[in-house]
């Protein structure tokens, strides 16, 4: 008996992928058949265990099965091989609101949609008035939920499923409702489950969420486990996996993009030497060496750091500075000086890249352009990233 | 069929939140509420009187040993547990295709849903058996000892109605013409059970025939009917009130749990298969 608060155990999931679905009598009795049907596995024999107190992602791209899967671990579908075995109370956050009577009250559908995921009464009536509170439609309970707006209908629905009180939580991509302010109090909740020690399952394939919220993610593929372990690690290969432009240079580097334009190197720069080590307060100076093999108008360099166990501390573009870059052809340099480099002791990649005007096309990116090694310099500050040069008085 | 029972056991605040939003939503944003459900037998009751009573003349019994003497009475005491039959096989058909989104996104078990149909159409059904005790004690029917059997054999007829509702769900799933080939067999069904005349009319048709081959006669076929006896145990404790017969009473126990382990078994069969197959 092992203690994972999640056992997949050789789990497979068969669909139908009909060309003929005889869901009329007549037609069922016409052909002497129900269906013709070609199977397709969402999912071939997946295994992994989920353990207790992680927060653990499920990737892939569209079609893996990643949501298959996580409506098996919420018994909505039943796998056709293989056992799921959960222990603790679960909840799922598929869709939100689902259930809503659209003619009843807010507070009578509060009731229902609690029942609907395992609340007891008691239970609601001891929360009932947070669960109106963090969604914010005091003023409206009483009235029907059709009259709501889309926005308060969604925030009701997720306030009442957060509720729950699960030791396993299982999310799927609906996280994205409400405004910002009530996106804010959504991952608060989250990171709150997550101190807590209960059990976060979530599917996604946005990276950068993930990285900074999962601590292990098993990356399916074609219904199939590619590989399951500690996040950064896998989520690095899976974004590897999932550009088609990615390349090796001469050096070993990992770069990707489209090629129009490349960073041929990152160059740190301080007190005008070459250096691959500074102190704390000390001035940087990030060079970006670059080549366009053609005329490329308005581009925009970024750059970005990250800590060596993988936390993004910091990015910075051309575009969000307005340093307009009109057109560049050739080799070239751009560089981006940091007076003060406020950062603790420690060992940072730099990032680098060359993008289009809108940010969405990639010409270049390169994974570790440099890599910064800080020593002790002024301020000295106890731990962390960052050195913010606090000082104390009384 | 336990694993059923146990299913249900463990969500009994789900099944009481699911059968309010069915009574309360039905009748939301109507002016006369919940005393709709009161206007289809009343105007049933007119016009099949009006029909059958009257135009076609059909003999009415005279309630033994209560006296009555009245078509519309007697009309009510079977066509309110027909409509209720119906009802709770029709809703429980509409109750897995209409809540599709929910099968599709939450775990819970979906017996529940069939269940609070059969709970919510009880609801309505209660008050409209109560409204048709008042008139009986209001005609001098002595119905005031039957009523705790009344409540029984209704519990029975629910347990009836449930299980076959559980298969006719699933079937629905499978095919949707299920909806309307149904339609037609319990029009059927509803005219060749005794509600609209008593059953002396076809025991004299099946005197006049005689034996069928093989020693049987057509009141005998026409009796296999559960629901034939489900009336005459109604109208032998409301319209007659009297004790009903024990074989009669046991057949249709007998029925009640065919339908039960037959439906469970199908619907626990099926269950798992919902949200791919909806």
């Amino acid at each position: 008996m092992s203690d994972a608060a999640i056992t997949v155990d050789g789990v497979s999931k068969r669909f139908r992928i009909y060309h003929e679905r005889n869901q009329s009598l007549k037609a069922a009795v016409m052909r002497r058949r129900r269906s013709v049907h070609e199977d397709f596995w969402a999912l071939r024999d997946v295994g992994f265990e989920i353990p207790q107190q992680s927060t653990f992602a499920l990737i892939g791209d569209n079609g893996s099965g990643k949501s298959t899967l996580l409506k098996c671990i919420a018994k909505i579908l039943t796998p056709d091989a293989g056992t799921i075995t959960r222990r603790g109370r679960m909840a799922a956050l598929l869709e939100v609101g689902s259930g809503f009577h659209p003619e009843l009250s807010g507070r009578d559908n509060v009731y229902l949609n609690g029942s609907i995921l395992g609340m007891t009464k008691q239970e609601i009536d001891s929360k009932f008035d947070s669960i109106v509170g963090f969604s914010g439609v005091e003023q409206f309970i009483d009235q029907p939920v059709k009259n709501y707006s889309s926005g308060m209908y969604v925030r009701l629905g997720f306030s009442v499923a957060i509720h729950v009180d699960p030791e396993i939580l299982l999310v799927d991509e609906v996280l994205a409702v409400g405004d910002a302010a009530f996106q804010e109090k959504c991952a608060e909740k989250f990171s709150e489950f997550r101190r807590e020690g209960r059990t976060v399952v979530v599917v996604s394939h946005s990276v950068p969420t993930l990285r900074t919220m999962c601590d292990q993610v098993a990356w399916l593929s074609h219904g199939e486990l590619v590989e399951t372990g500690e996040a950064n690690a896998v989520l690095e290969r899976y974004q590897d996996a999932s550009r088609t432009d990615v390349r090796t240079d001469e050096r070993g580097r990992v770069h990707w993009g489209s090629g129009e334009a490349v960073v041929d190197d990152v160059e740190l720069v301080s007190d005008g030497r070459r250096v691959d080590t500074v102190r704390t307060g000390e001035e940087l100076t990030i060079r970006i060496h670059y080549t366009a093999r053609q005329r490329i108008e308005r581009p925009v360099f970024g750059l970005a750091m990250e800590s060596h166990d993988g936390v993004y501390l910091w990015a910075n573009n051309t575009k969000d500075l307005h340093f307009e870059v009109d057109q560049i052809e050739g080799t070239g340099v751009v560089e981006c000086r940091i007076p003060r480099l406020m950062l603790q002791p420690g060992s940072f990649h730099v990032m680098a890249s060359v993008v289009d005007q809108s940010t969405l096309h990639v010409f270049d990116y390169l994974r570790e352009g440099a890599r910064l090694g800080v020593v002790t310099g002024v301020p000295v500050e106890s731990g962390g990233y960052l050195a913010l040069d606090g000082r104390w008085s009384r | 069929m336990i694993e059923l029972v146990r299913e249900l056991r463990r969500s009994p605040e789900l099944l009481a939140n699911l059968t309010r939003r069915e009574v309360k939503g039905k009748y939301k944003r109507t002016a006369l509420g919940q005393l709709w459900s009161l206007a289809n037998p009343i105007a049933a009751m007119l016009i099949y009187s009006a029909v059958f009573g009257i135009i076609l003349q059909v003999p009415v019994p005279e309630g033994d040993p209560s006296g009555l003497h009245s078509f519309p009475v007697f009309l009510l005491c079977g066509l309110l547990p027909w409509s209720f039959f119906i009802g709770v096989v029709n809703g429980g058909m509409g109750a897995l295709v209409g809540n599709e989104n929910l099968i599709k996104k939450v775990w819970f078990p979906r017996s529940v849903l069939i269940v609070a149909t059969t709970l919510s159409t009880m609801f309505t059904w209660s008050i409209e058996m109560l409204v048709l005790a008042v008139v009986l004690v209001v005609l001098g029917a002595q119905v005031w000892v039957y009523l705790p059997l009344v409540v029984l054999v209704m519990a029975l007829l629910a347990l009836f109605a449930t299980g076959v509702a559980m298969v006719f769900a699933i079937a629905n799933v499978y095919f949707r013409d299920v909806t309307h080939l149904s339609s037609i067999l319990f029009q059927a069904w509803f005219y060749l059970t005794p509600v609209l005349y008593p059953v002396s009319i076809v025991a004299e048709q099946s005197d006049r025939i005689g034996p069928l081959p093989g020693g049987i006669t057509v009141l005998d076929v026409y009796r296999l009917n559960p629901m034939e006896r489900f009336m005459e145990v109604f109208r032998n404790l409301l319209y007659d009130n009297r004790l009903p017969d024990l074989g009669s009473v046991l057949y249709c126990v007998g029925w009640t749990a065919v339908a039960l382990v037959v439906g469970a078994w199908v619907f626990q069969r099926h269950q798992g298969k919902l949200a791919e197959l909806l």
